[in-house]
């Protein structure tokens, strides 16, 4: 049995939910179970979004996370410190080194530095940082297949989105790259 | 039909209207805004009547009139505002018609706040409007028994002519999970033989609320009282969860729930004999679920401060064997501290 936990966060307009929505689509569309579950507080109106994905071969049980994550994708400093804290012990952290300065240091989980803005400028489009961020967890942790991200793309955003298949499949491929070198 | 991945209010919405539902009326709250927001795009398209009403006073009221013209008509909320429906919702049960009421409960009293919460269970449970009367309560533990239990709701309200709360909280509906939408009624719908359809069929219908004659009222009292006898017969429901060899149970409804499944299974692998009773009517509660077991000590587990522990108390028959353990204001209990309860409890007894 394997049971994937992963928190998405960073700024509102970052792509954090939509990211994560993609992760829990994918993951339905392996056939596991999943819930997606995003911050709606006062946190969200202040300007910080997150959400908690849960992938597994069980039933979901509480899904929240707030212990014991098997990976975060952090895409903000303010999201640095709580989002690095809630990894546990072997887990995976994929950090927005464009956004954030700090360098994880734990030593019990491994750390990838995606310099995600630039890579998402150099792409032509800012807001493709999100998913090269899920490209360079798809490639270290194996939480869903990249096929079925790119089958959920427009059962999370419309049919009528399609023609962006292309252009995010090579954001995926960007993000995998650069982190394939540093595993 | 393939899984659809949905939040939890908007389907509430889509099961809705699946099971029919043509009015909606309703006043906008967080957490549960996606759900009067998904219907006013969605009952148009299919000829039903989204209002947003201009408080939940009027809403309830609004659900009071489509109900009485033999609709099914749902309303939805959030705790401060459920409170201020409770008036209208004594009405539609005193008038004898069914209705659908959820309540995406957040942090009280009052205001409180915006997280989700399960403090609500009073107001809901034992009945927040004047006068000797019960709602049937259905408390939801993920998005699709959301689904089948606003489905289920709408034909238990036209069955015995009540309304009918769903009790969930903001998790729920908030939340992204995998959902399918299969409306099968199980139960044989009445005929709204009753229903105020204007001048048409010749019999003169009246849904009256005052009763100028106490003996009048109270013949009525008796009624409702036989309607709640028979709901408390037929149907209580609920899950056991490894309950099989249990020494120790958990009570449990909704997203309590679903935190406590995770705890139990961190406890079973240490060996631990746990195991959860959770309530899926709240109102009937499911008296039954308690007779028989040879449990040592029921651990109540809530997002409020006990509401359901005299419940539980009186289910199991001993007030002595229900210990408690929540978290309230909007905080989401964890799984780690309802083992580490769960431990102070049974301590080496394993």
């Amino acid at each position: 049995m394997s049971t994937q936990r992963v928190c998405c966060a960073g700024f509102g307009g970052q792509g954090v939910l939509s990211m994560g929505k993609l992760l829990a689509y994918a993951g339905m569309l392996d056939g596991k179970e999943v819930s997606w579950c995003p911050s709606y507080g006062p946190e969200m109106r202040g300007g910080t979004a997150n959400c908690s994905i849960v992938v597994s071969d069980e039933p979901v049980g509480s899904p929240v996370i707030t212990a014991d994550a098997t990976a975060s994708i952090v895409m903000n400093q303010p999201s640095y410190d709580k989002f690095v804290k809630i990894v546990g012990s072997g887990g995976t952290i994929i950090i927005n080194s464009s956004l954030v300065e700090k360098k994880v240091e734990r030593d019990d989980v491994k750390a990838y530095y995606v310099p995600a803005n630039e890579m998402a400028k150099e792409l032509g489009n800012p807001k493709l940082a999100n998913i090269i961020l899920l490209g360079a967890l798809l490639e270290v942790d194996n939480t869903v297949t990249e096929e079925s991200v790119l089958n959920a793309f427009t059962k999370v955003f419309g049919e009528n989105k399609a023609k962006f298949i292309p252009i995010n499949k090579e954001a995926l491929a960007k993000g995998a790259e650069y982190v394939r070198n540093q595993k | 039909m393939a899984k659809v991945l949905m939040k939890g209010n908007e389907a509430i919405g889509k099961a809705a209207i699946e099971a029919g539902c043509r009015f909606f009326f309703g006043y906008p709250i967080t957490p549960q805004s996606e759900l009067p927001e998904y219907l006013s795009e969605e009952l148009p398209k299919v000829g039903g009547t989204f209002v947003q009403a201009e408080s939940e006073v009027a809403a309830i009221n609004m659900v009071y009139g489509a109900a009485a013209a033999g609709a099914r008509a749902l309303t939805s909320s959030s705790s401060p505002g459920v409170a201020l429906k409770q008036e209208g919702i004594g009405y539609i049960t005193n008038a004898d018609l069914p209705a659908v009421i959820v309540n995406m409960m957040r942090g009280g009293p009052g205001l409180g706040t915006i997280q989700p919460g399960q403090a609500d269970y009073r107001m809901c449970v034992k009945g927040g409007s004047n006068g000797d009367y019960h709602n049937i309560v259905l408390a939801p533990s993920s998005v699709q028994e959301a689904v089948d239990m606003v489905m289920e709701a709408f034909d238990l309200a036209d069955c015995y002519r009540t309304p009918v709360i769903i009790l969930s909280d903001g998790l729920i509906g908030q939340m992204m999970e995998p959902v399918d939408f299969h409306y099968a009624p199980k139960r044989e719908l009445p005929p709204k033989d009753w229903a105020l359809t204007g001048k048409g069929d010749g019999q003169k219908h009246m849904i009256v609320n005052l009763n100028m004659d106490a003996e009048d009222c109270e013949n009525h009292n008796i009624q409702l009282q036989k309607k709640y006898v028979e709901i408390e017969q037929k149907e209580q429901q609920w899950e056991e969860y490894c309950m099989d060899d249990a020494e120790y149970a958990f009570v449990s409804y909704g997203t309590s729930a679903r935190i406590t499944k995770s705890a139990i299974d961190t406890l079973r692998k240490e060996g631990y004999k746990v195991g959860l009773i959770r309530p899926k009517t709240l109102y009937p509660f499911p008296k039954e679920a308690f007779k028989g077991k040879n449990i040592k000590k029921y651990m109540d587990i809530e997002m409020s401060m006990g509401q359901m522990v005299e419940d539980v108390q009186l289910a199991c028959n001993d007030v002595n064997k229900v210990v408690f353990f929540g978290r309230c204001g909007g905080i989401i209990l964890t799984p780690e501290e309802v083992v580490e309860f769960a431990k102070s409890v049974i301590g080496g007894d394993k």
